[in-house]
């Protein structure tokens, strides 16, 4: 893979020793828009930053397709629930870019409770020759005023401007955990634990609620809601996820509340793999439709599956992330991470998957020559432009040269979040506070 | 029903693990950005898994072992929790449970009480700190800020017992110094002969049960609440009043013996092999439904 770019962290070699890192800068969630112009990443701290690519240029070779800092704003702040005393966290938890139907970019972010549109447009011209105001705004003495002028619009400096346009509150009272654009473009749904609302764009005093799996008595509560999608081309059909494995893929067009699914895609346990984490690390956390839409992707603890839209009964491809934690679940239990929510993502062509790990580590799976390799997004071992070297954990036994050993992963430095380009190789890695920009300018071979 | 579980590497085992549970849930309540439902949820099925395993261990110890001697203390006068299909309940026969010596004091407080999310009129308690209201059930959305309104097990109880009506069931349970006498695992009648006339199951009357009420703290959910690392006084209780200390083990049966209700989802995806596991588990597994309302009481 070729260079690296590494954005948005001041200055870390002093640092480096605290290991300290703000909690408000950690990333949360990382996303393309639709042609990979634009790279927006929200963190814990409520903010989202907006990277642009350069366009290339043949004065300088190095810069073409470098992401640079476009825009930056604060798009949720930390609320309070006087009702219930709950404190809403700032968190961005996704962020949805809508498809670009004007020079104006428009996308879609949101916390635990609310999803907000936010419109980006540039100001790159200014008018100049006001009538009765000064070039400082100020009024004209009007009797200095003998003649009409038109005003011009001038060049200045690039300006981006983000306004809210939409505020869509009041939706949830568990916490959203997807939000997802239809194809049609008019509507977007957002999912929270048990319910799932679909909202039009262009109104937000109002939601319908689409799917309910709120037990009558919370007694009975068996699972949860982790993950939502639009299916990319029939705008009627969605997937979720469940906390128990599943996937129910929902059409509706056949009823107003998609309570009963249209498929139901579960895999039956392994009772040989049975262990007291077994439900934790069956949930899914992550799903993602290919862009064909004929595929769906995975991610739980230790697996990414893929699964054919046809097959409801097992997954056609199942790759193993990082099997060797299977006999490390009791810590990771104690310390959380056996809850760490992993994202996965599709390459352009839905040939190569992708999914975060541990250590900084993050995995590839090319679905059709079956390689797989493990790479790291740090700034230790790889300078920039410099090519990924692959990396291996090994479980005992002979141990080469650059090994990792299993025990000394670092589970602080997780790779939660991933995005692919929608068309080159171009990745977006989030490693805690950071954000690794990976290209590939050569088409290199996975091993 | 457990053979085909692996044990977990090393030092975790059923009673740690519970614990830990149990703390993860307590801390959960102070986090930012309130009680995240899935998370606890994936906590409860672990803490279900260990009780699950905790419990089939106990009553294998139990059922090697020859039947216990009577108990010093006179049989509680009121009657004791469990569903209705369970006989009568030998008068304290489980006391002295047997088993392995307790691992340590990493285990939960006895039961901590607190009134159901679906509760709409908290009952009145002497002595007890004042309850924060509870939402209605229509547009209780199943979050419940109980902050601080945890309370132990009534301490200022004249006979040393306390008794919990869990207002969902209807059930009540008797708990002495904070030990549940009868042990869920004892109520199989294979290895403990039933005593005459010992009542196992109450239904209150129409009348009974308003007088029931106002003497008797509401049950229910939010056993996690209180729940702390600190060692268990409640333990330093049983030392003074019986002749050797009960093993910790019996911490984790009061918590979860206490409060009597169904919980029909997770029930039903595990079923016993024997029907004395059968017996056994119905009963524990039938009690976790206070913890899914522990959790999503908050």
């Amino acid at each position: 893979m070729g260079e690296d770019t590494d954005t948005r962290k001041i200055n870390h070699s002093f640092l480096r020793d605290h290991n300290y890192v703000t909690e408000a800068d950690i990333i949360s969630t990382v996303e393309f828009n639709h042609t990979g112009e634009l790279l927006a990443t929200g963190d814990k701290g409520g903010r989202v930053v907006i990277f642009q690519r350069e366009p290339e240029s043949k004065n300088e070779p190095y810069s073409q397709g470098e992401y640079n800092v476009y825009s930056t704003f604060q798009s949720h702040e930390p609320e309070f629930d006087y009702l219930k005393s709950l404190e809403i966290e700032e968190k961005i938890n996704k962020i949805k870019w809508l498809p670009q139907q004007n020079a104006a970019h428009s996308l879609l972010s949101t916390n635990d409770k609310t999803i907000k549109l936010w419109k980006i447009t540039e100001r790159d011209k200014r008018p100049e020759g006001y009538n009765l105001k000064d070039e400082e705004g100020k009024l004209k003495d009007l009797s200095t005023v003998t003649s009409l002028q038109v005003p011009v619009l001038k060049p200045m400096d690039l300006m981006v401007e983000v306004t809210p346009r939409r505020i869509f509150a009041n939706g949830h009272t568990y916490h959203v955990n997807s939000i997802s654009v239809n194809s049609d473009c008019e509507t977007y749904m957002s999912a929270d634990d048990l319910r799932i609302n679909l909202w039009h764009l262009a109104i937000t005093d109002r939601s319908f609620n689409i799917v309910d799996i709120k037990p009558a008595n919370m007694e009975d509560l068996t699972e949860v809601i982790t993950a939502s999608e639009f299916h990319p081309h029939h705008c009627n059909l969605f997937v979720y996820s469940s906390s128990k494995g599943s996937l129910r893929l929902c059409d509706m067009r056949a009823s107003a509340l998609c309570d009963k699914h249209s498929k139901l895609y579960e895999e039956p346990e392994d009772p040989s793999n049975r262990s007291f984490f077994s439900e934790i690390i069956s949930s899914v956390s992550d799903v993602k439709f290919s862009h064909s839409g004929r595929y769906m992707l995975t991610r739980d603890y230790l697996t990414v599956k893929v699964w054919d839209l046809n097959m409801e009964t097992k997954p056609v491809e199942t790759y193993q992330v990082h099997d060797y934690l299977r006999s490390k679940l009791c810590s990771l239990y104690e310390n959380d991470c056996i809850f760490d929510k992993f994202e996965c993502a599709w390459n352009g062509s839905d040939s190569v998957i992708m999914t975060g790990a541990y250590n900084n580590f993050f995995r590839m799976f090319d679905r059709n020559t079956k390689r797989d390799v493990t790479l790291e997004a740090s700034r230790e071992s790889s300078k920039p432009r410099a090519i990924l070297k692959p990396r291996r954990v090994c479980v005992g036994g002979k141990r080469r040269k650059d090994d990792i050993s299993v025990d000394s992963l670092d589970f602080t430095k997780k790779i939660l979040h991933t995005a692919w380009h929608p068309t080159e190789n171009i990745i977006a890695i989030a490693a805690t506070n950071n954000l690794y920009i990976f290209q590939d300018k050569v088409n290199s071979e996975m091993h | 029903m457990l053979r085909g579980r692996r044990r977990m590497e090393g030092a975790l085992d059923a009673q740690s693990l519970i614990s830990i549970s149990l703390r993860k849930i307590h801390s959960s309540r102070t986090q930012r950005g309130g009680i995240k439902l899935h998370k606890n949820l994936l906590v409860s099925y672990v803490l279900r898994n260990a009780r699950q395993l905790y419990l089939s261990e106990r009553y294998a110890e139990l059922y090697r072992r020859p039947p216990p001697p009577h108990a010093p203390y006179p049989p509680p006068a009121a009657p004791l929790a469990g569903p209705p299909e369970l006989g009568p309940l030998p008068p304290g026969a489980e006391e002295q449970p047997p088993g392995p010596m307790p691992r340590g004091c990493g285990l939960p407080e006895p039961p901590v009480l607190l009134p159901p999310p679906h509760d709409p009129a908290p009952l009145e308690l002497p002595g007890a700190p004042p309850q924060p209201p509870s939402p209605c059930r229509d547009s209780a959305p199943g979050f419940y800020r109980s902050g601080g309104c945890a309370y132990p097990a009534l301490p200022g109880h004249c006979s040393g017992r306390t008794t919990v009506l869990d207002l969902d069931t209807h059930v009540v349970t008797t708990v002495e110094n904070g030990y549940l006498a009868p042990d869920c695992c004892s109520q199989c009648p294979c290895c403990c002969p039933p005593a005459p006339g010992t009542k196992r199951k109450y239904y209150p009357g129409p009348g009974e049960e308003d007088d029931e009420d106002e003497d008797e703290p509401a049950a229910g959910g939010g056993a996690a609440a209180g729940v702390g690392v600190a060692p268990c006084p409640k333990r330093a209780r049983f030392e003074e009043l019986s002749p050797e200390p009960p093993p910790d083990a019996s911490n984790i049966s009061n918590l979860i013996s206490i409060f009597g209700s169904g919980f029909t989802g997770l029930v039903s995806r595990q079923q016993a092999d024997s029907e004395h596991g059968q017996l056994c588990s119905k009963q524990a597994l039938a009690s976790l439904g206070a913890w899914t309302r522990a959790i999503v009481a908050f």
